[in-house]
């Protein structure tokens, strides 16, 4: 199975990368860009029995290790079977 | 023979991409006469005598995933809870203090400067914020010390509620100043929120700064000795009579 997380900055956490790359959408002239946040996306491949299983894992994963709940937050996107 | 035991021991911490692991080690045996040893990341305990654990700066596994995020899993650092929960006195600087906040051991988290620039400053100031020990006895409250920056991700943030609680528990140990001791604006390298430069827990025996002392350790050399007002409070609390 194969896992899709996604971790992003928390909405009140500055995102200086972000900013800059919005930054340079406006240089290349899309003015209709007004915000860019960047995050990370994990393609985590997972020997698992069932959905459920995989799931518990990513969880895991999650909060253990891909995201700092400080000033992240994850999401899965899908598992594929 | 005891002699050995005559000096506290600080145990310097080593992971794969430590840099200034070196240079603490120095700090601590040079300018302040003290015995000093490096432990690598894997050892599953700290030396039996050790009194201080230093974790220094550098780029530890690459900073992948997050600065400090793997460091954390390194055998050694279940030495270092057990240590801290005790009481022992840890202290981090730059990466060592990322490595901390990762690990749960500081409150907050550091991110990439808000000017997206690495700084690297030999002329930092920070303002004490609290003087006394075990990490600022040295010091008095206001003081200014010039001790030199060098991170790309110095950032500090923290959420406001445990800001608010920080700030009451007088948690803030430093700021980033001007020469004169006027904190912010400029003078803040990175975009910490209240110009934060270093930190402890609740309990007091943790610390965690950005700026690098065991580079403002020798006199004659331009980064000055303010770092050792930093070190040498930790070597004060160490020697002190129980």
């Amino acid at each position: 199975m194969k896992a899709i997380v996604c971790v992003t900055l928390k909405p009140d956490v500055l995102d200086p990368q972000g900013r800059a790359i919005q930054r340079a959408c406006a240089t290349l002239g899309h003015a209709a860009v007004t915000d860019v946040r960047q995050g990370k996306l994990f393609e985590i491949q997972i020997d698992a029995s069932d959905r459920a299983a995989a799931e518990r894992l990513v969880r895991e994963l999650c909060e253990k290790l891909l995201a700092n709940s400080v000033i992240e937050d994850w999401k899965i996107e899908r598992i594929e079977t | 023979m005891n002699e050995e035991n005559v000096f506290p021991v600080f145990a310097v911490l080593q992971f794969p991409g430590s840099n200034d692991d070196r240079d603490l080690r120095f700090a601590v045996k040079s300018a302040l006469g003290a015995e000093a040893r490096l432990v690598w990341h894997k050892e599953p305990a700290l030396p039996a005598d050790t009194r201080a654990v230093l974790l220094p700066g550098g780029f530890s596994y690459g900073d992948y995933l997050r600065c400090g995020a793997m460091a954390r899993f390194s055998p050694v650092m279940s030495a270092v809870r057990r240590f801290a929960a005790a009481g022992g006195p840890v202290f981090g600087t730059c990466n060592g203090f990322q490595v901390l906040c990762e690990s749960g051991l500081l409150p907050g988290a550091l991110l990439r400067n808000q000017g997206l620039d690495f700084v690297c400053d030999v002329e930092q100031h920070v303002r004490v914020e609290h003087a006394g020990p075990p990490f600022l006895s040295r010091a008095r409250t206001g003081q200014v010390l010039r001790i030199p920056v060098k991170h790309g991700e110095g950032r500090y943030v923290v959420d406001p509620v445990e800001l608010a609680r920080m700030e009451a528990g007088g948690q803030i140990l430093l700021r980033y100043c001007d020469a004169s001791g006027a904190v912010g604006g400029a003078a803040n390298p990175n975009g910490s929120v209240a110009d934060i430069a270093g930190v402890r827990n609740a309990a007091g025996n943790v610390m965690g700064m950005m700026p690098h002392p065991e580079h403002a350790a020798e006199e004659g050399l331009p980064g000055g000795c303010d770092g050792l007002v930093v070190l040498g409070s930790l070597l004060d609390f160490l020697e002190k009579p129980r």
